[in-house]
């Protein structure tokens, strides 16, 4: 088995609203900082998986999130996959 | 023979006895169910309650239905029994598929805890049986993911099948169509952010949450077979 190390990045889908984002947002004038906009928060999940190659660890986390990591309501997730060693 | 509650236990709920209390003061017999057990076996109705079930780690709910009990829930949903979330319980019900839509941040990020203005919408679901549309109450809210978020096509689903149980007088926290509690499409399994246990004595500045208590516990002494598909 192939060992593979999996960045999960959960983000509100597009056109759910984003209260955190937009209090960031609000606050960088504050800050002396113009010219940065879209300001959206998410969260990171990192997983080491054991799977036998990178098509089968992408489908495993892929199904973690679709019934666990994420709310399909109002997340969407992107994944990120890296090997890093044989179990 | 009295309707008898279950008031289901997770580790992080903290509301599970004042709905004890408040169902009990109403004439009913209350059972703390611990999310570990897997029956409802002997229960009337069900009452997921307020708190932080498993520390509302991940997102509020999202661990809390897969505790043990929820496929015992699911099973008892489905043959028309009476379930109601509160709060909490709410965003569990809505993790768990039971009812339609999420509940997101607070729009303004406060975590709100004051009490609201809330007037009822459907007259059949298992909160609102019998109660008529455009009751008034005031009832607490305590609550930072209480924004209720969905479709635009579930929205108009739930307006056309008579599913919005309570709405806000005055939006506290962003939610759609000033949605403060839903209904499945049969009506026995109902979802809402307010408490209306924490308004069940005059001791406690309100009574009007025992005009939901205590139309639950009337359908909670109905045979579930009446519940229209």
């Amino acid at each position: 088995m192939a060992v593979f190390e999996v960045l999960v990045e959960v983000t509100l889908r597009p056109g759910i609203a984003d209260p955190q984002g937009a209090t960031i947002e609000r606050s960088l004038p504050q800050l002396g900082v113009s010219g940065v906009s879209g300001v959206r928060v998410g969260k990171a999940i990192r997983l080491t998986v054991e799977a036998p190659d990178e098509g089968e660890a992408r489908r495993l986390v892929h199904d973690l999130c679709t019934r666990f990591l994420t709310n399909p309501v109002i997340e969407d997730a992107t994944l990120t996959v890296a090997a890093v060693g044989i179990a | 023979m009295s309707a008898t509650i279950g008031v289901v236990v997770f580790p992080g709920s903290n509301c599970e006895h004042d709905v004890a209390e408040a169902v009990t003061g109403l004439g009913a017999t209350a059972r703390l169910v611990f999310h570990k057990e897997t029956s409802l076996g002997g229960l009337d109705a069900v009452v997921l309650p307020g708190g932080f079930a498993h520390g509302d780690y991940l997102r509020p709910g999202a661990i809390a239905r897969f505790s043990p009990i929820m496929a015992a829930v699911e099973r008892f949903a489905a043959d028309g029994g009476p379930v109601v979330g509160i709060c909490n319980g709410f965003q569990v019900l809505c993790e768990a598929g039971l009812l339609p839509g999420a509940l997101q941040k607070n729009r303004g990020l406060a975590f709100l805890c004051l009490e609201v203005g809330l007037e009822t919408v459907s007259e059949r679901s298992a909160l609102t049986l019998g109660v008529p549309a455009g009751t008034r109450l005031r009832v607490p809210i305590n609550h930072f993911e209480g924004c209720y978020t969905a479709s635009d096509e579930v929205l108009a689903h739930l307006a056309e099948h008579d599913q919005v149980v309570v709405r806000y007088t005055a939006n506290p926290n962003g939610s759609a169509a000033d949605i403060a509690g839903i209904s499945n499409q049969a009506g026995n399994v109902v979802g809402l952010m307010p408490h209306p246990e924490r308004a069940s004595h005059h001791l406690l500045g309100s009574e009007d949450g025992n005009v939901l208590l205590a139309a639950l516990l009337q359908r909670a002494g109905q045979p579930t077979t009446s519940v229209p598909a």
